[in-house]
């Protein structure tokens, strides 16, 4: 890895180099070609001299020497700076101002560490325009399991690939190595399902397989597919796996005859099973969706009806904590859910004083 | 060749600090260089249990549970989710707290798993439940005048749980250290709520291990859980009578009937931990007797230095 991207050069060119336009070969001398330069029959020195401060050497150098070498790994690099795409030319004009990218809410930027290298700078999306003294600088990429842990408010986030990423951080400097565990720490294994999923690898278990698998406290979520139906998969997709709540495109389905109703979501990296926080979910609806449905009366004035839904729907949408304190225009705001709940509640919490039937 | 650790702990949906004890032992290991690729992995979390071995790049790989018992987990979840699909229980040949080790083969990633006992009942765990009585009390010779009080679930969920508490507990006290050691239950009797009930009075040789001395002053606690939680830091101290109410906090020691209790949390944020961890290792075949001399060495460091 220390070695100088030439003398590696020198010692390779009996194998031949073809590599993002490189080609060198040792035939009745030396042959070096790029797009820019074609020259044949050089001896050794002749070939370091063309060789020394080339992009396309450095290029070559960095992609086999520096960055790490399996292939879910060398994959995600190569795709952070478009590497299938540019040629280098190109590629080491937009590396100079650094080249960024996003996966989930990371957005990583990649720059030149001199032609062989690259030095990689981690932060959230939301602070691609804040100033870097502004953020809290990182060095160690397993930091960012600590900072995977909450969100912006200090709440746990149990959900890694939740669109809940705490801001103000940033990574400024990472090797090519280490910006892979950094990624890994935020979004674990995201970089290998990626990586099987464009070489047509990814194991996916769809929710049957899934559920048939679970024992324990969740083998009841299997008593919850009857029949031919699924719709109540379509909920579960629709509750947890919505973009707007999980950053992972859904890959699986109802079974592997039966796609879901739902979309899967326009993320980056494939989710390939439910996830246990899904399954944790779903064992809670089973057991609630074995209850039948009973007929209640309330009287609501239209208003009142559409209050429910606002609440209900901010709620759901994560908004409730986002709504005015005087904003009382809106159903959902604080105020105006207490003076329904002084309206219609009795003593013992009862909608429309009207009980439950257990 | 490369060799990997990969350590399958429980996790949490609910509690952000279940996965600490799990990242520090792993960050202790990493340390030393031992294994080409150090990997957390989880139950109830991600890197999840399914997915943590397509991370791993080295073909041999070690797979130690953080777990306290043999069991449900160890025996069934594990072996499924990391797909080592031709383990059964027998391999490990265990009478519930003798596992050792077997080698499989993933059927994902085709990479070859060493697959270890949980560190819960590994022998060297009773050497960590001292260091953890020594940490808390702040006292590299604390025995003399001193009980101790090994907590665990009961059998209610699983067997086993009993008996790896039991099997801690009957070492520790045939190492002649403390006055008096006592196996404690959450759930069934001989129950931690009464836990003065079972040092130094010879009325109450409920434990059976009695030696009919003075009775203990001083009694340390020490659950023998992974992670604290709810367990550890609101039913076992308010079952002791550590407090009312957990968030009211309670004193290292505390006070409970004349006696002082050294209440100790989890033993897995034991920093020594590490250690029960490569020794499972080594058991399995891991190339790591450097590693444990630098852990074992640190971590007394760690103790001395807080003398
Ligand atoms: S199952 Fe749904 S919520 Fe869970 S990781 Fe996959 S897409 Fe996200």
């Amino acid at each position: 890895m220390n070695e100088d991207p030439v003398d590696a050069l020198v010692a390779t060119a009996p194998d031949g180099i073809d590599f993002d336009g490189l080609r060198v070969e040792e035939r009745d001398g030396y042959t070096f070609e790029t797009p820019a330069d074609a020259a044949s029959g050089l001896a050794a020195a002749a070939l370091r001299e063309a060789a020394t401060g080339d992009p396309y050497v450095g290029n070559w150098y960095f992609w086999h020497a520096v960055a790490p070498q399996t292939d879910a790994r060398w994959t995600f690099l190569r795709w952070l700076e478009g590497a299938e795409e540019q040629p280098v030319a190109e590629r080491y004009d937009a590396l100079d101002d650094g080249l960024a990218t996003e996966w989930g809410q990371l957005r990583v930027t990649v720059s030149l560490d001199g032609p062989a290298g690259r030095r990689y700078e981690l932060r959230h999306v939301d602070d691609a325009g804040t100033s870097a003294d502004e953020l809290d600088g990182y060095e160690d990429p397993l930091d960012a399991r600590e900072l995977a842990k909450h969100d912006d408010d200090g709440d746990y986030r149990p959900l890694k690939t939740a669109p809940s990423l705490q801001t103000g951080w940033r990574f400024p400097s990472l090797a090519a190595a280490d910006v892979v565990e950094a990624v890994h720490a935020f979004y674990p294994a995201t970089v290998q399902n990626w990586h099987r999923e464009r070489e047509g690898e990814l194991d996916v278990d769809h929710w049957r397989e899934t559920v048939d698998r679970q024992t324990g406290i969740y083998g009841v979520v299997r008593t919850w597919d009857r029949g031919e139906g699924h719709e109540h998969v379509n909920w579960v997709a629709e509750a947890c796996c919505d973009d707007s709540q999980c950053l992972k495109r859904r890959e699986w389905e109802y079974d592997d005859e039966t796609e879901l109703d739902v979309a899967g979501g326009d993320g980056e990296f494939p989710c390939r099973e439910p996830c246990s926080l899904v399954i944790a979910a779903a064992r809670q609806w089973t057991k609630l969706e074995g209850e039948q449905s009973e007929t209640y009366e309330f009287e609501l004035t239209p208003s009142e009806k559409e209050q429910v839904e606002a609440v209900i729907d901010a709620v759901a949408d994560g908004r409730a904590d986002d709504i005015r304190e005087a904003d009382v225009y809106d159903g959902a705001n604080r105020y105006r859910t207490r003076f329904l709940r002084a309206k219609l509640f009795d003593d013992d919490g009862n909608l429309a004083g009207v009980e439950t039937d257990n | 060749m490369d060799q990997a650790l990969v350590i399958a702990a429980h996790g949490s949906h609910l509690n952000a600090e279940s996965s600490t004890p799990t990242f520090s032992h792993a960050d202790t290991i990493r340390a030393t260089g031992a294994f080409s690729e150090v990997r957390e992995s989880f139950w109830k979390e991600e890197p999840h249990f399914r997915e943590a071995l397509r991370t791993v790049d080295a073909e041999e790989v070690y797979l130690v549970p953080l777990f306290i018992s043999e069991g449900y987990f160890t025996e069934q979840v594990i072996p499924r989710e990391f797909r080592l699909d031709d383990w059964d229980p027998a391999l490990w040949d265990s009478d519930g707290t003798s596992a050792d080790s077997a080698t499989l083969t993933a059927d994902d990633t085709g990479q070859t798993v060493h697959y270890c006992g949980p560190v819960g009942t590994h022998d060297s765990m009773s050497d960590v439940i001292v260091q953890r009585a020594k940490s808390v009390t702040d006292d590299p010779d604390v025995g003399d005048g001193f009980g101790l009080a090994v907590v665990g679930h009961g059998t209610e969920r699983n067997e086993n749980s009993a008996k790896a508490i039991e099997y801690h507990a009957d070492r520790i006290a045939k190492m002649d250290r403390f006055d008096e050691v006592a196996a404690l239950f959450m759930d069934e009797d001989p129950e931690v709520d009464d836990v003065t009930d079972f040092f130094g009075s010879e009325t109450h040789s409920a434990s059976g291990r009695s030696h009919g001395r003075r009775p203990c002053e001083d009694i340390v606690v020490v659950p023998l859980f992974i992670a604290d939680g709810y367990h550890t830091q609101e039913d076992i101290p308010e079952d002791m009578g550590l407090c009312e109410d957990y968030r009211d906090g309670w004193g290292v020691p505390e006070t409970v009937d004349d006696r002082r209790i050294w209440y100790a949390g989890a033993v897995g944020t034991e920093p020594l931990m590490a250690d029960v961890v490569l020794e499972r290792a080594a058991d399995a075949g891991a190339d790591v007797r450097a590693a444990i001399e630098q852990v074992r060495g640190e971590t007394d460091d760690a103790s001395a230095a807080g003398d």
